[in-house]
């Protein structure tokens, strides 16, 4: 299996404040991990570093080429799509400008209305909503909304941020399943990073867990679920 | 009844100017927040250029499309040297750079081409628009142009993906740049369409009030009124905005004893203020609605 996303030494910065404290993880071709820690661990941080959002210093590296002083703009273009935490959606426009702006870099026109159509299928919602204004679907429509916008990319590598915040625990499972057959069917590898560890452990097959801006444990995901006490004093479930 | 019509007509066609200069000044705030009291100067300097081009014999329509482009790019500079520079800066330092922008080119201008007030020509001629009194083919020719530049700038943003990137970049500038749209250009070629309609007002309005470095003051305040009347939020807006504005000026003018030309200005500021206390956001403003 190959390395696709390799971070290292991963330090970032807000002002000031140091977040993150040296963070170093891998992600293979194909997988989905999970990073999981409590508020304030630095997974959202871990995230906008990637993305170069944020000040850092380190080595991000994706597909062997370093990622580091590329603009957001441009980090996208090698296939990273990224669903920032309250899912960024653009509420002023319709679900279906939405999912051409996911699209945005991409030349295929033909490939892109198709790929509608696709999303389409995936989330049945979004077809009977799409001349709405985003801003007006529910937050589960939304959440799914915004995992067709970064499918639109055809991405190599999905970067999730808390998907399930703020969702009811069954909506949050249908988005979990729709993840993984993303995963398994589109060969689209997934970063995501949750508060709910139990359902991301579920879902996920690798796993790494944050604590102050440093990985203290990472391992199977299987293998970190079953093991009683690194989920008591790390994931408190 | 006919004063009435004629004031309603050519309100419309002074309106169709404020409706290019609101939707100048709506553009740029979209983008970067702050409103561009150089608007006016910038269109004023643009319209000197194709003064200066005519004078050198090139045609009416060669000069316009020249200044058009010579707009677009000056608009994409001052961006990329003043006001990208600026961008992370205080409110207040953004405006003293509006406010040292108008000077420079309110200046600039007075030098190159001095004070003395010219003439400017019309492409339409004067005469009686379709043998009617009620309003001139100028007139006519400012409605027709601005409503072709609407209708241009409507399929623009609706139907083209550089539309659509330029929306998506002024309402959620992060999300925008996880797509992939690089919002800094999208900001510039902002200033840049602004500064180009900006210049279509400035070279429509020159023949009615002439061509001088103060020509676009009062229109300028007019195409904030119409800004804030429609909405800051809205660019439809600020184009209705713009319209009722010039039939408010004109109707006003005419009826309400003792207003005349000379208080015409301060209807337009009364007219700000009377919005901004009663409907601050204006006609068409977004109360945006969101689900959370």
């Amino acid at each position: 299996m190959t390395t696709l996303l390799n971070v290292k030494d991963l330090r970032a910065y807000y002002g000031q404040v140091q977040a993150l404290h040296g963070l170093s993880f891998s992600l293979n071709e194909g997988s989905l991990t999970t990073l999981l820690g409590a508020n304030g661990a630095g997974k959202t941080t871990t995230l906008r570093a990637i993305c170069n959002m944020v000040r850092s210093t380190g080595a991000i590296e994706f597909d062997g080429k370093p990622l580091n002083n590329r603009s957001t703009e441009n980090i996208v273009r090698y296939g990273i799509a990224h669903v920032p935490q309250g899912r960024g959606t653009f509420t002023n426009m319709t679900v279906e400008e939405n999912l051409q702006l996911g699209a945005i870099t991409r030349k295929d026109s033909a490939g892109i209305v198709s790929d509608i159509e696709r999303m389409y299928a995936h989330f049945p919602v979004l077809k009977q909503r799409h001349t709405q204004q985003a801003g007006t679907l529910s937050g589960g429509e939304q959440q799914m909304l915004a995992v067709a916008r970064a499918l639109m990319l055809r991405p190599r590598l999905m970067l999730l941020d808390e998907p399930s915040f703020g969702l009811a625990p069954l909506v949050v499972r249908d988005l979990f399943g729709i993840l993984g057959k993303i995963n398994r069917e589109d060969k689209v590898s997934i970063l995501v990073v949750e508060q709910n560890a139990q359902l991301a452990l579920e879902l996920a097959d690798q796993a790494y867990v944050i604590e102050t801006g440093r990985i203290v444990m990472s391992g199977k995901a299987k293998d970190i679920a079953n093991n009683e006490e690194i989920r008591k004093s790390y994931l408190g479930y | 009844m006919e004063l009435f019509t004629n004031q309603v007509l050519a309100g419309i066609a002074t309106g169709a100017i404020y409706a290019c200069m609101a939707l100048a000044v709506v553009m740029i705030y979209q983008a970067i927040d702050h409103l561009n009291f150089a608007q006016g100067e910038m269109a004023m300097f643009s319209t000197f250029i194709s003064w200066q081009l005519m004078q050198w014999g090139v045609s009416y329509w060669a000069a316009f499309i020249i200044t058009l482009a010579f707009s677009f790019v000056a608009g994409i500079a001052i961006e990329r040297i003043l006001f990208k520079p600026l961008a992370k800066a205080p409110v207040l330092t953004n405006v003293a750079g509006f406010i040292a922008l108008f000077a420079i080119i309110n200046s600039s201008a007075g030098l190159i081409w001095d004070f003395t007030i010219k003439q400017y020509p019309t492409p339409f001629g004067s005469a009686p628009f379709l043998g009617s009194q009620l309003i001139s083919t100028h007139q006519a020719g400012m409605i027709g142009v601005t409503v072709l530049l609407l209708l241009g700038l409507y399929f623009f943003f609706q139907y083209t993906r550089i539309g659509l990137a330029m929306r998506a970049a002024a309402s959620v500038p992060e999300s925008a740049r996880l797509v992939g749209i690089n919002t800094s250009w999208m900001i510039a070629l902002g200033w840049g369409m602004a500064t180009a309609i900006g210049s279509i007002a400035g070279m429509l309005i020159a023949p009615v009030v002439f061509l001088e470095p103060n020509m676009m003051g009062g229109v300028l305040i007019y195409g904030f009124a119409a800004a804030v009347l429609g909405g800051l939020s809205s660019p439809f807006g600020a184009v209705v905005g713009g319209f009722l504005v010039g039939v408010f000026e004109n109707l006003a003018g005419t009826y309400i004893p003792g207003v005349g030309n000379e208080l015409k200005l301060p209807i337009a500021l009364a007219l700000i203020i009377s919005v901004l206390v009663v409907k601050p956001a204006g006609l068409f403003g977004r109360h945006i609605v969101k689900r959370v």
